[in-house]
């Protein structure tokens, strides 16, 4: 293994410690236990955009604390979820009276957690939702699986709703927000190397110099089949064309319902694109992969979705989602109406993301 | 019975063998997980046996809550919910207790298990550790009801848990992220259910 790194123990903190010694003007570090919010403190009268995951990921989720996105980020260890107790001391300290709403990407352990954490925050009179992102088409059942990952929606996601929180939407509007746009989304990733967590020093699957991996998440874990490499064009028409096909998919999330104060299931069905669709369109890198050969990416997919009939009327390019070395991508696209278009636009000011101020 | 001095030893005793081993859970997790059960196992029950003198002299439920929040707030991932309302809710079904008597146990393992099972929704068969505390949970209460001696009982089940191990191999997985390997999780030991079967090994151990 080669890291920029000292020991392995001490990855995060350290990596925490940097960031607040760079971004100082945006953020505050919490240590004890882990997490980020604004520098300025909560933002009186508007709903705490809360999000969390492991690390691993960055930017994404403490990079994007600031105005215009996240009011907080709770890391956990590297691709381990984080843990209640710091969700509920990042909620305390980022309510600014006007309830919690918490992003949560589905994974079987960030669901739990943060459904632990509201628990504790409902407890203490803190409004609380959690919203559950899952846009991830290489899951295609949620009957015998844990249901489709949460992956590059997040950071649209966390984008646009922040713009709503600055604008003044409550709990409730800015869930419905959330849960739409999250409906909205289909994403898929692939891999052509593994990556190495710092803990295990060693590559979390094997892969052959000449294959590549489809359908992964973004914790280093296999995909759902493994094929010989192919071209760039060959590549992202595949996944272009395996989000655009996707049918509609049905699934049961938990939320919090506040009249019977205990966790409902909810029924929600996503619909496929359709011709005439206004999309979002995010090309990620997995961290190893150049910004170069995502624009390659970017010139196949464009072509795929002007064929299709859909229109990208904007668009994300970069490494934003990562899976710490990884070479790989993900592509994302979110249709959207003008209003979503006008939260996009909306100034943002993070350590990952900044725009319009 | 279960003096406060075995629970002690129990939870020492899952400090000792998950830091034994830590590589072989990490090793079963990388084939069909994400390559963490070892360390965040390892590094939860660590917490524990460290602050077991501050809590030794607490009732045995207060013993068992104080762990739940520790596992709760370093395990992280699915195991630190999972393995944390394990304990919470054997400490309230407990609370108060000096000491366990053999039927005790046995509502231990079902309040944990009925705990697991309410905040992981898995049902038999979905490749998890529920696969070993079911059976588990329902060998010491047949054996308890018949008037086994407890230390029998849990001899019984340390088979029976093995036992849950190894039928998980052929399984596919539904819940978790082996589930994301669908027909690729088979063939593979689950390492949740093999980290219950190392917690029931040690509590056997102690109840000798």
């Amino acid at each position: 293994m080669k890291k920029l790194i000292n020991h392995p123990d001490n990855v995060i903190k350290e990596q925490l410690e940097g960031m607040q010694a760079a971004h100082a003007d945006l953020i505050k570090v919490n240590f004890e236990p882990y997490y980020i919010t604004r520098a300025g403190g909560p933002v009186k009268g508007k709903v705490a955009l809360i999000s969390g995951g492991g690390s691993g990921h960055e930017p994404m989720h403490g990079g994007f604390v600031g105005h215009g996105m996240l009011h907080a980020a709770c890391p956990g260890e590297v691709f381990t979820s984080p843990t209640p107790d710091q969700m509920h001391e990042a909620a305390k300290a980022a309510n600014g009276g006007a309830g919690v709403l918490n992003i949560v990407k589905n994974y079987t352990g960030d669901v739990m957690n943060f459904e632990m954490a509201a628990e504790l925050a409902i407890a203490e009179g803190i409004q609380v939702q959690n919203i559950v992102i899952d846009d991830d088409v290489a899951v295609k059942d949620s009957l015998y699986t844990a249901g489709r990952r949460g992956v590059g929606a997040t950071v649209l996601i966390e984008k646009i709703c922040g713009a709503a929180s600055e604008e003044g939407y409550d709990l409730k509007a800015v869930s419905e927000l959330c849960r739409t746009l999250n409906q909205n989304a289909r994403s898929m990733g692939m891999a052509l190397t593994s990556c190495i967590t710092p803990a295990n020093g060693s590559p979390s699957f094997e892969i052959g110099d000449d294959e590549m991996e489809i359908g992964i998440g973004i914790h280093g874990e296999p995909g759902i089949q493994r094929e010989k490499i192919k071209s760039v064009d060959e590549i992202t028409e595949m996944m272009t064309v395996g989000i655009l096909e996707d049918g509609a998919y049905s699934r049961k999330l938990k939320e919090w319902d506040h009249d019977k104060g205990e966790w409902v299931e909810v029924e929600y069905v996503d619909q496929p694109f359709k011709k005439g669709d206004n999309v979002i369109a995010f090309v990620n890198s997995m961290g190893g992969t150049p910004v170069s050969e995502l624009y390659g990416v970017y010139r196949k997919m464009a072509q795929v979705t002007d064929k299709f009939g859909i229109k990208i009327v904007r668009n994300l390019i970069g490494p934003y989602i990562t899976s710490l070395e990884m070479q790989g991508c993900s592509i994302t696209l979110m249709k959207v109406d003008d209003k979503m278009v006008k939260l996009w636009d909306a100034p943002v000011y993070t350590p990952g993301l900044k725009w319009g101020m | 019975m279960l003096t406060k001095e075995q629970v002690i030893t129990w939870l020492t005793l899952c400090h000792e063998v998950l830091e034994e081993n830590k590589t072989w859970l990490t090793q079963l997790d990388t084939a069909i997980g994400d390559a963490d059960h070892g360390n965040n196992m390892n590094r939860g029950f660590k917490k524990v046996y460290a602050q077991l003198d501050a809590i030794k002299d607490k009732d045995i439920g207060a013993i068992f809550k104080a762990t739940a929040m520790t596992l709760i707030s370093t395990v992280g991932g699915a195991s630190g919910p999972l393995y944390g309302t394990f304990f919470l809710q054997a400490g309230n079904k407990l609370a108060g207790k000096e000491e366990l008597t053999d039927n005790d146990v046995a509502i231990m393992l079902r309040a944990g298990l009925d705990g697991v099972v309410m905040r992981g929704k898995a049902q038999a068969g979905d490749k998890t550790m529920v696969d070993v505390l079911i059976p588990v949970t329902e060998s010491v209460e047949q054996d308890i009801n018949a008037g086994t001696p407890l230390a029998e009982a849990l001899a019984k089940a340390v088979e029976v848990a093995e036992q849950g191990v190894k039928d998980t191999i052929p399984l596919v997985a539904k819940k978790g992220r082996a589930s994301y390997l669908g027909e690729r999780s088979r063939g593979h030991q689950d390492p949740g259910a093999t980290s219950s079967r190392l917690i029931i090994e040690a509590l056997f151990n102690a109840s000798r």
